[in-house]
């Protein structure tokens, strides 16, 4: 599912918040952990997981079709690593897990 | 960065109180939950995508005693990074 449509699932939970305001909160979200990710910061959200910025090295890299050699700079790279309660949930998966 | 900044943030922004911030907040991760628990995917345009995997069971050995045990089947969770998200990581600040 897409962004909207989580949206549109939440908002259906909602008696007193409308959709517009929901994906505002949405947008916020993941504005602020884009944000804070660019800083190099670590995100923590209990019973979901952690987001940290890991560095990989500079190398050198090989053109598959010509063959020459590429320098490719040392880059930063989001990673996700998913907590327990929802790594114990998806894993149960729906079959009368919950 | 926590929850607590992101209500902090909400808060800010949109003009909720501080516990229905929260509220909504917890609202927010709970669908999403919900949704990768049933093995639907989310895609989060400019974040990322997050994808419920199916691994098949394999052999898997306990490194400290050599001991050869079945690793069941299961699925994960992967998370793949936008190409937006990966190229503002890399942006000069």
């Amino acid at each position: 599912m897409t962004k909207s449509d989580l949206v549109e699932r939440i908002a259906a939970k909602c008696e007193t918040i409308s959709r517009k305001e929901v994906e505002i909160v949405v947008n916020t979200i993941f504005d602020s952990m884009r944000d804070a990710l660019i800083r190099g910061e670590r995100i923590e959200i209990r019973g979901v997981g952690s987001f940290t910025v890991r560095t990989r090295n500079a190398r050198e890299g090989r053109n598959p079709k010509t063959g020459s050699v590429v320098h490719i700079a040392e880059k930063r790279v989001p990673y996700f690593k998913v907590g327990k309660e929802l790594r114990e949930r998806v894993n149960a998966g729906g079959d009368g897990g919950k | 960065m926590t929850k607590a900044d992101i209500v902090e943030a909400i808060y800010e922004k949109v003009g909720f109180s501080k516990k229905e911030a929260a509220e909504l907040v917890e609202l927010v991760f709970e669908t999403i939950k919900e949704t990768l628990e049933t093995g639907e995917k989310i895609k989060i345009s400019g974040f990322g995508n997050f994808v419920v995997r199916r691994k098949q069971p394999r052999i898997g050995r306990n490194p400290q005693t050599g001991e050869e045990i079945t690793i069941t089947d299961r699925r994960v969770l992967t998370f793949k990074p936008s190409a937006v998200l990966k190229e503002a990581l890399n942006q000069p600040q």
